[in-house]
């Protein structure tokens, strides 16, 4: 299985994602965004860092890179694609998942082991844990604050599309302590925490961050 | 053309109460409040096709799910 990720200027945690696929048991696929190929790959990770500084606002001008594009239109057709942090940030900036993310509401970048509760385990990335799980992985963000208007929160919670919330502590003030949101066809996900940093026990608070990546191997074989 | 892109009324802005707090500590206590946003000027060659800045400026220049924009057109 061969899983893309995607390089922008100002990432920084493209080397992790591809370290955690390749544990997981799949072929990382490094992909550029200047380009426009996502080279035959049956999924693909936004990795965290600073897009372009966050310029404009953090995740906007990735948004609309070359590559982007084409995971539009992949991810419309049922690709499953991960953004993680800034890939969080991303995908919203493309449309791709509804609401932003927002300037932590104590406005200090919030670097910690966080709990979260899994509220669903059967998207593409999250088949591989169950529902009411608590897994402990890192959140590092200062652009983390997840909001909505009220009405799309409560059709979001409608949907059943929050699949991660903060439990234990919220860390940067988001809405109803949304951590994560997925798609309509839960084949894309985003969350602000790092399960690319919880995959040993090395160097990390935990391995439960494997999940996501065993979880899109199956998601995959059995699309 | 200049824009303004200011966070909508329904969103909190945190930095904007921090700038609240440093004018309350310096004595500045009739500020009520304090929302802080973006400005962009752009210059546009030929006549301004109103339509495009429109669209710029609600596509790129602001995300609409949480900011709100001005748009100033040039009077001449």
């Amino acid at each position: 299985m061969r899983i893309g990720v995607i390089t922008f200027p100002g990432s920084l945690d493209d080397v992790d994602a591809a370290r955690a696929v390749r544990l997981a048991g799949g072929e990382p696929v490094a992909l550029w965004h200047a380009d426009h190929d996502l080279q035959d790959v049956d999924a693909v990770v936004l990795p965290g860092g600073f897009s372009y500084g966050d310029y404009l606002r953090a995740g906007a001008i990735a948004a609309r890179s070359p590559l982007m594009q084409d995971v539009v239109t992949a991810a419309n057709g049922g690709l499953p694609v991960l953004g993680i942090c800034n890939g969080f940030q991303v995908l919203c900036e493309a449309g791709l998942l509804p609401g932003a993310l927002t300037r932590n509401s104590h406005l200090h970048f919030r670097n910690r082991d966080q709990v979260l509760a899994v509220e669903r385990a059967d998207t593409a990335w999250t088949q591989d844990y169950r529902v009411g799980q608590r897994i402990v992985i890192p959140v590092k963000n200062g652009e983390g604050r997840y909001v909505g208007s009220d009405a799309d929160l409560d059709r979001l919670e409608g949907e059943g599309r929050v699949v991660f919330r903060y439990a234990d502590g919220n860390p940067n003030g988001s809405s109803r302590d949304i951590a994560g949101v997925a798609s309509e066809n839960g084949r894309v996900v985003g969350l602000m925490p790092h399960p690319e940093h919880a995959i040993e026990d090395l160097t990390g608070p935990s391995t439960d961050g494997l999940g996501f990546f065993t979880s899109v191997l199956k998601a995959v074989v059995n699309a | 053309m200049v824009v303004d892109v200011v966070l909508k009324p329904e969103i909190s802005d945190p930095q904007g109460q921090a700038v609240l707090g440093a004018l309350g500590r310096l004595g500045h206590d009739s500020v009520r409040s304090v929302r802080q946003g973006k400005h962009f000027v752009l210059e546009v060659d030929g006549t301004p096709d109103e339509a495009e800045l429109k669209q710029i400026a609600e596509t790129l220049l602001a995300n609409p799910v949480i900011e709100d924009v001005e748009l100033h057109l040039p009077k001449d």
